[in-house]
């Protein structure tokens, strides 16, 4: 059966239908089961950072590797000819995606990809547009959240930390509203939700709340989802008086459902204390791993039709 | 029997843009570049209307507004109204309509937009026709009408 991904940009997660997400979950698991190491032999991928990105870079890169795919690319925009020449990203995509059968991209500025995508016929996927989305990262999270779920519909899922400029949590949610979860928001008022991603879960009819912290709705998770509170973005003072209530420790787990979980994007500053490591709810190391098979079930579907995912 | 006295002059063959919220009748002049033409236009700026209201009003001799014009015209006057004029008599009257996307015509408020610095035209799409909110296609971030400058 021909898969509907196949050569397709991944530019943004509101491009991608329900149907798509769960073809690339399931792909993700089957992947992780029953390696595929010889899938892209003879596959070249562009792996072009504009922007460095430690982590997404090497967990995207071992993902072609481990598919039997070769990587070319670099690690950052200052150290390529391309942005000391001054070349517009539409000639430097124009040539690099002709030697290569897909393109990875990070940018620092918001839409590159999706001018990219305009400038190639092969699959461009979007490694981070500056502010704007990142959806391996999403796609990852979506995993991990089925992998120890079993479903992705109707879970309750918490959100904590920085939800103001967060991409991270942005992109979840949206992606997580076509599955009618239940949100719920616990961020210092300056770094809130904003309001246009509430308007589109209203508009959506998602039910969503905004607690003060992270006890008053712990007991009653599947997920929950931490990102760090920037202390550049307070000062001092108020940083110290704000931080308590967004920080974690193994004892606010005690009466926490069984199959709660606690995912954060990494890198954690001090969000997550070291002992929750040690308890079974801990599953952000997993989920970076976990980044590696999202990418991989990406690749899979967007350069060859016929895959067959095994469940 | 009472005499209306017109507040700007008819023309004979052309296009009036009519209903036109007041200050932005300068605006659609240079936007469409109507200033470089050699036809004879004629302008009312702050003109009284019924409502108690102010509006702007353009005339332009031997001119016909293209659909496209139309639709951009939506930017500034979402309820004007264009007239075209065939012997001092409309002929005919259609409003503006508030087309789905603008193509080229306005820069992103984003100046980490990819759009400004890259060989493309800048894409809007219409996400409130209501209060004229707009999305980008590069940068995906939404503007109220107000932020937006046009393109020269």
């Amino acid at each position: 059966m021909n898969n509907p991904l196949y050569q397709k940009n991944i530019i943004s997660i509101a491009d991608l239908s329900r149907t798509d997400l769960e073809l690339i979950l399931q792909t993700a698991h089957s992947l992780k089961q029953k390696p595929q190491p010889e899938l892209l032999k003879n596959k070249v991928v562009a792996s072009c950072f504009f922007e460095a990105s430690t982590r997404t870079r090497l967990s995207f890169e071992t993902a072609v590797q481990r598919l039997g795919g070769s990587v070319i690319g670099f690690d950052s925009g200052g150290n390529t000819s391309l942005a000391q020449k001054g070349e517009t990203l539409a000639d430097s995509v124009k040539v690099i995606a002709s030697y290569a059968d897909a393109f990875f991209m990070r940018h620092p500025q918001e839409g590159a990809a999706r001018l990219a995508s305009e400038f190639t016929e092969i699959p461009v996927i979007n490694g981070g547009d500056g502010a704007n989305q990142h959806p391996t990262q999403t796609l990852l999270d979506l995993f991990t959240i089925y992998e120890t779920q079993d479903t992705l519909d109707s879970l309750n899922i918490a959100f904590v930390g920085d939800l103001k400029y967060g991409r991270t949590v942005h992109s979840l949610a949206q992606a997580l509203s076509l599955f009618n979860c239940n949100f719920f928001f616990i961020a210092p008022d300056a770094l809130a939700m904003p309001d246009y991603i509430l308007e589109e879960l209203t508009d959506k009819g998602i039910n969503y709340s905004v607690h003060a912290s992270i006890e008053e709705v712990v007991d009653s998770l599947d997920i929950l989802y931490m990102t760090r509170v920037q202390k550049e973005r307070f000062d001092e003072t108020e940083y110290q008086h704000i931080k308590s209530a967004f920080l974690l420790n193994a004892q606010m787990l005690t009466n926490v459902r069984d199959n709660l979980k606690v995912l954060h994007p990494l890198p954690r500053i001090d969000e997550i204390h070291n002992n929750v490591d040690d308890t079974p709810h801990a599953y952000y190391f997993q989920q970076a791993q976990n980044g590696v098979y999202a990418r991989q079930a990406l690749l899979a579907l967007l350069l060859t039709n016929q895959f067959q995912v095994e469940v | 029997m009472m005499q209306k006295k017109l507040q700007v002059e008819a023309i004979q063959h052309g296009s009036v843009i009519d209903h036109i919220p007041a200050q932005q009748g300068v605006k659609i002049l240079k936007f469409f570049k109507f200033t470089q033409t050699n036809e004879k236009i004629t302008i009312g700026l702050n003109l009284s209307t019924h409502n108690g209201k102010s509006k702007d009003l353009i005339k332009v001799e031997n001119t016909f507004i293209s659909d496209e014009q139309a639709n951009q015209l939506a930017l500034f006057a979402p309820n004007a109204t264009i007239n075209q004029i065939k012997d001092f008599k409309v002929v005919n009257k259609f409003p503006v309509q508030l087309p789905s996307s603008f193509i080229g015509v306005l820069a992103c408020p984003n100046s980490n937009c990819i759009s400004h610095n890259e060989p493309v035209k800048t894409r809007f799409y219409v996400n409130n026709k209501t209060t004229l909110k707009l999305k980008c296609h590069y940068c995906e971030k939404s503007f109220q009408r107000s932020f937006f400058t046009e393109l020269d």
